[in-house]
């Protein structure tokens, strides 16, 4: 039997994951998510003076929330059930964070935790920098702000 | 930026929730579908959301949909990205061409830094279960 074969014979008897229960599933957790963002949004509007100042606050404290969660376990049953429903919030970036500390603390504090917390959420951010300031730089020269 | 400041009703305050309900779960559940259908694994995903928070932020896109669906806009990864590219437009206009550099941290280095705190805090404080 050749490899390809093979591959098509395991995926045809592979049991098959309902995929509509798992979307359904990452709809409502990131849904909730979202919702309890909502909640912090409208506070954070209240405390701060600008829209900038609010999402900050907003964002910071979802990770907080995402942190915590982590810590006592609890996020890592969310994303099991809730899938790119607990993975794409920001409270998941915090969950990717927080996991690779506790988890490479036994590889030491330097080399371990220091140098992998961001073995997830790096990725986000080298690429988030550098695609915004690809079109902030296209953007900033079309509107002649420099 | 953000949604309907002034809606003080409890209609208004209802929308506003169930907006950023359906909003944030479609993003969520379109996530879902691309790694369902695809080889393509939660950290592809991440990295694509940011990158289009990023750039339709650029474009001017991403604003208008904030003001739309207020958190399920801003929470979504795709957020942290629109963050980055608001924020160094908005210190470009301040300070020059620094604003570049500096600007990718103006609304994101709050979360960032938090999450670096956070997270050591955590991994003092609680060993992972298995």
């Amino acid at each position: 039997m050749k490899p390809q074969e093979y591959q098509n014979l395991v995926k045809k008897n592979l049991p098959k994951t309902p995929i509509w229960k798992n979307v359904l599933l990452a709809f409502l957790i990131g849904g909730v998510i979202c919702l309890i963002g909502q909640g912090v949004l409208n506070f954070a509007i209240t405390i701060e003076e600008t829209k900038e100042e609010a999402a900050a606050v907003t964002l910071a404290i979802m990770i907080l929330i995402g942190s915590i969660l982590t810590g006592i376990g609890i996020y890592d049953e969310i994303a099991e059930i809730g899938g790119a429903g607990a993975a794409i919030p920001i409270t998941g970036f915090s969950n990717t964070v927080t996991a690779a500390a506790m988890e490479f603390r036994r590889e030491g504090f330097l080399l371990g935790m220091g140098a992998k917390m961001f073995i997830i959420a790096g990725p986000v951010l080298v690429y988030g920098i550098l695609s915004g300031f690809i079109v902030a730089l296209i953007k900033s020269v079309i509107l002649g702000l420099f | 930026m953000l949604l309907h400041l002034k809606r003080n009703e409890w209609g208004g305050l209802f929308i506003q929730y169930l907006i950023a309900f359906l909003v944030g779960g479609i993003i969520c559940a379109g996530s879902q579908i691309v790694l369902e259908y695809t080889k393509l694994t939660s950290a592809h995903v991440l990295v694509g959301l940011v990158v289009l928070g990023a750039v339709l932020s650029g474009l001017g896109l991403y604003e208008p949909f904030l003001n739309f669906a207020g958190a399920g806009a801003l929470i979504p990864v795709s957020g942290f990205g629109s963050s980055i590219t608001s924020g160094m437009i908005s210190e470009v206009r301040r300070l020059g061409w620094e604003g570049l550099f500096t600007g990718a941290f103006e609304i994101t280095g709050l979360g960032t830094a938090a999450a670096v705190i956070f997270g050591s805090v955590i991994a003092l404080l609680c060993k992972p279960k298995k």
